[in-house]
């Protein structure tokens, strides 16, 4: 079903021609809500009550090493290729008239980069899974590099690095499973599901969790790897941002949730509190960085820092409150973080500046532009009734079910963020319109319309509806966190079995 | 219809004839007319002819007069240097005729280098390999100086020659130790004979064995005997370098593994520790050094020392995975860097080589067919999925892990990821810089670009479907270790 996606793709690829932009723009825009529609039709097609994988797809490719073109969706991933779905037309459409160089190359990298992110969320065997991971570093690397900002060869080469340099070490634990998987069964075995099974000892579990998590980590980006964040997405043309906020960083906390939890659950337990604390330490110093900034989208960058600190803390809880509250801030993110990514840009290419003191007053100028960024606004500080709300507050509910002192810190990054979001929209948008070009910006343009919209719309949606969206993840969420919990507890009786072990070679040794 | 005893050196022979073809027909050429390529095209029959035959020999195990020995193992290496010949010619037929390099020579140099490859690589004999080695040597060494009236190039010869040959001297002393210690050349017999011993009885095992070591680690340009290297490459002609860079690497890599993973086997634990060093060694320096170059050819000089130290880590690994990584790797890398030096050489022009980095800046603008290509080689160099070279990456790497190498996969990938950033510095050039200059127009031939699409279609092919080269790897390895 899916690698017709794929497919839509290359034709797309041999069809561009270079010198009727206009075409290759809509080619693309239909491709992708093309797309789109399949993710929905595939939403339609799933069982929300089943947490097993589904429309799975298997194709032995490389069966000396056990290695399949294996994919499927459970509650979580779909949910993530939906709102990958969803983002890309509006990507298209962020980029309708700023891009007006190599506009075809443009499109081919941004439609490489959908086919590769769906192909992350959807491979169910770890090596389909490395592969779709690096390959999609190549078109975000050129879009940025290419399409960014003055700043934007650094940017794409610390942002290729940095992932690169994580996700190698990750390559290696995946070696190392389908070694160990050699070594306990006599085949070798990239499938997650077969891994899954896999008992590890705990001090390879150990290292191998690091492997993982420290990739996904860099990914997030957590705490002490989010350096290339900023860069990136400051760099990065409209497009880049808004895909790069909405769906790559998600890739980081899926890859927690899928892979280095449910396969390292023992290690995992062990490390949970550590991360928390980076996470919270993550909300807390994303929030305070952001309210200094003076440029817009490092603004929006850095609070992208500090929300998802909230996503990785709820992983972190490993209840499921926490899990649901992480799956469900990741979409509500993923939309209004792109939304604001949307709305700086078309700022942006109006002034050609992203500095907060160069505007001032605009909601006299662009009305409309003004409320639509209200409502993506609020949605990111989490009012009630908007989608951050929901997330944030199962967050809070699952991580103080596991230790109260972590919601304590993370209830202190939802204050900041209501004072960092509020003072740029203030800055920018009230007040007298302080500099003189600023009078004759234009208002929404059509194209701009056809964006602002569905994110304005599904930002409600997901705060009045959170069912919807609940309802077929939480089969899933649960089998992760049962998987969890019963390490847990195995752990302790494990305990009990060690100490008796070494209280029988202790007596061995008398 | 031929005797049996022949059937291991069709391939070698096929390849020979035609380079006296070549020979000849240079000879009684009508020098007036200026198309070369039909002297290449004899070269590429030939070539075809020697692939034809090393498949029809596969799985045979034939061999001929007990020292060459077409098992599958050597076939598979034979079918990679018959695609890197066909390759080297289809790119040199344009380059030739660019910087007035003589054509007869120029292919049955290149022919006769790839017949020693051959032989090199199914030998079974120490001598017979030292042969190929010196049949393989000679016919590059005059390539490398072939554009004479270029300094640089007569300065690259002649330091790759001594070196060279001091190598050669090292490689043949250790022949005549492992002779006077086993009373034979043939690897068959050493083996068994030291399989026999044990190093406290005969500590003149570990000069032998270091002394071979000495040798191919030369060859192989493994660190620290890497020095002639990035001179010679920088100074031969491009296509040439690419030609170096990947059939004698491919040629003595399987020399290399036939005589340690089979007749000095016994003594892995000896030396498996002192190739661990050097595999790493050879991975960080080529890496770390390859950063700080300016010039392209000098760049891809040491990415080429960094491939060496993967293979090696592949030997050191010695299972089974790693055996058949090894071969699988020299044919993913063989393609991609001939590719890639394929359009260095197709961007220089007669005076001047335009093989410094900032060469490349525009390159998207003014040649973006040319750039593409380029882009994929380079990914397929870092080991960028979905492309050869990370399938061969993966594969060397899960030889290490497998067989317990943690810290050398470790480093390998660390390495890999310091690569990549000069590999996407080429790709920035290319396509976030503008250039100053007025890029010269450059027409690419029909030919050329064959050879190009070819290169980049098997660069996929590999990285996506790997899954019959990978195969036909691991059956390779099947009858020999």
């Amino acid at each position: 079903m899916l690698p017709v996606v794929g497919a839509l793709l290359l034709v797309f690829v041999g069809n561009g021609d270079g010198r009727r932009n206009a075409l290759v723009r809509w080619i693309t825009l239909i491709v992708s809500v093309a797309v789109f529609a399949v993710t929905l039709a595939m939403w339609a097609a799933f069982n929300p009550g089943s947490p097993e994988f589904q429309l799975v797809e298997r194709v032995p490719w490389i069966p000396a090493f056990g290695i399949d073109y294996y994919v499927g969706v459970d509650g979580i991933s779909l949910l993530l290729i939906v709102l990958t779905g969803f983002l890309t037309p509006i990507a298209v459409l962020s980029s309708w008239i700023g891009i007006e160089k190599k506009v075809k190359e443009f499109c081919i990298f941004l439609l490489l980069l959908e086919a590769a992110m769906i192909g992350v969320f959807i491979s169910l065997d770890l090596f389909l899974f490395y592969v779709f991971w690096d390959a999609m570093l190549v078109p975000m690397y050129f879009l940025i590099g290419i399409w960014g900002y003055d700043q934007r060869i650094y940017a794409a080469i610390k942002f290729m690095l940095y992932t690169m340099a994580g996700s190698v070490l990750m390559l290696i634990a995946i070696l190392g499973l389908a070694y160990l998987h050699n070594a306990a069964t006599g085949t070798y075995s990239f499938d997650l599901l077969k891994l899954y099974t896999l008992d590890i000892a705990p001090r390879t579990q150990f290292w191998f969790f690091l492997a993982f998590a420290v990739a996904f980590a860099i990914k997030v980006p957590l705490f002490p790897f989010h350096t290339w964040l900023p860069d990136a997405h400051v760099q990065a043309p409209t497009a880049g941002s808004v895909i790069l906020a909405g769906v790559l960083l998600k890739m980081g906390t899926y890859g927690l949730v899928r892979f280095a939890f449910p396969l390292f659950p023992e290690a995992a337990t062990y490390f949970a509190p550590w991360i928390a604390v980076l996470a919270v330490i993550g909300i807390i110093y994303g929030a305070l960085v952001a309210m200094v900034q003076p440029d817009m989208k490092k603004l929006v960058a850095y609070s992208s820092v500090s929300h998802l600190g909230f996503v990785v803390l709820g992983i972190c809880a490993m209840n499921v409150n926490g899990m649901q509250g992480a799956v469900y801030q990741m979409l509500a993110h993923g939309v209004s973080t792109g939304g604001l990514f949307l709305i700086v840009g078309m700022l942006s290419d109006r002034r050609h500046t992203r500095l907060i003191s160069e505007f001032g007053g605009l909601k006299a100028v662009m009305p409309r532009l003004t409320a639509a960024f209200m409502i993506i606004t609020l949605a990111s500080i989490g009012l009630p009734g908007l989608n951050g709300f929901i997330g944030e507050f199962l967050i809070m509910l699952g991580a103080f079910r596991w230790d109260p002192r972590y919601v304590v810190a993370a209830g202190l990054g939802v204050i900041l963020s209501a004072v960092y979001m509020l003072w740029m929209f203030q800055r920018v948008y009230y007040g007298k319109v302080t500099h003189g070009e600023n009078t004759t910006l234009p208002d929404l343009l059509p194209h701009e319309w056809g964006s602002v919209i569905p994110l304005c719309a599904i930002a409600v949606v997901m705060g009045v509806f959170p069912t919807l969206f609940l309802k077929p993840m939480e089969p899933a969420v649960t089998r992760v966190v049962e998987r969890l919990q019963n390490t847990q507890t195995l752990r302790v009786s494990n305990d009990a079995r060690n100490a008796k072990f070494k209280m029988q070679t202790r007596s061995e040794v008398k | 219809m031929i005797s049996p005893q022949l059937h291991a050196i069709v391939p070698m022979l096929s390849v020979t004839l035609a380079a006296l073809a070549c020979m000849t027909w240079e000879a009684f050429r009508d020098k007036s007319e200026p198309d070369q390529m039909p002297v290449g095209a004899l070269g590429i029959v030939g070539l075809i002819g020697a692939g034809i035959s090393a498949a029809f020999l596969w799985n045979g195990n034939a061999a001929s007069f007990g020292v060459v020995s077409g098992d599958n193992f050597g076939l598979f290496v034979t079918l990679v240097l018959v695609v890197v010949g066909i390759l080297t010619i289809m790119f040199s037929s344009q380059v030739i005729t660019r910087d007035g390099i003589p054509a007869g020579e120029y292919y049955t140099l290149i022919l006769f280098a790839i017949a020693g490859m051959i032989m090199m690589a199914t030998a079974n004999d120490l001598l017979v390999i030292f042969i190929a080695l010196e049949v393989l040597s000679l016919a590059v060494y005059v390539l490398t100086g072939i554009r004479r009236e270029d300094p640089r190039a007569i300065e690259a010869a002649f330091k790759y020659f001594l070196l060279g040959a001091f190598s050669s001297a090292f490689f043949l002393y250790g022949i005549a130790f492992t002779f006077g210690l086993s009373g034979s050349t043939h690897l068959d017999r050493v083996g068994s004979y030291l399989a026999a011993q044990s190093l406290s009885d005969n500590p003149l095992i570990l000069v032998a064995l270091g002394l071979l070591l000495v040798g191919f680690a030369f060859k192989i340009s493994a660190v620290p005997f890497h020095m002639w290297t990035p001179d010679a490459y920088e100074g031969a002609p491009a296509i040439v370098t690419g030609f170096m860079s990947t059939g004698v690497k491919a040629a003595a890599f399987a020399a290399f593994a036939r005589v340690f993973l089979s007749s000095f086997e016994p003594f892995s634990a000896d030396w498996a520790p002192i190739v661990w060093v050097i595999a790493a060694a050879t991975m960080i320096l080529g890496t770390v050094v390859g950063v700080a170059q300016s010039n392209l050819k000098r760049m891809l000089a040491y990415s080429s020392i960094a491939h060496g130290g993967y293979l090696l880590v592949g030997l050191v690994a010695a299972n089974e995975v790693g055996k058949a990584a090894i071969l699988f790797y020299l044919a993913a890398y063989a393609i991609t860097n001939l590719a890639a030096f394929g359009v260095i050489a197709l961007l220089g022009a007669r005076d001047r080589g335009n093989d410094e980095l900032r060469d490349y800046a525009g390159l998207w603008q003014s040649h973006p067919a040319l750039a593409g290509l380029m882009t994929v080689c380079l990914l397929s160099l870092g080991g960028i999925p979905p492309t050869a070279g990370f399938i061969g990456k993966w594969y060397i790497f899960s030889a290490a892990v497998s067989a317990g190498y943690y810290g050398l996969a470790v480093i390998g990938v660390l390495t890999s990821v310091i690569s990549v950033f000069f590999y996407l510095r080429v790709v920035v050039m290319m396509y976030m810089q503008e250039r100053g200059t007025e890029a010269p127009r450059i027409h690419v031939s029909a030919v050329s670009m064959t050879a190009l699409s070819l290169s980049i279609a098997a660069i996929f092919y590999l990285g996506i479907l790997p899954a019959q080269v990978l195969n036909l790897a691991a059956q390779s390895i099947a009858t020999i270790f």
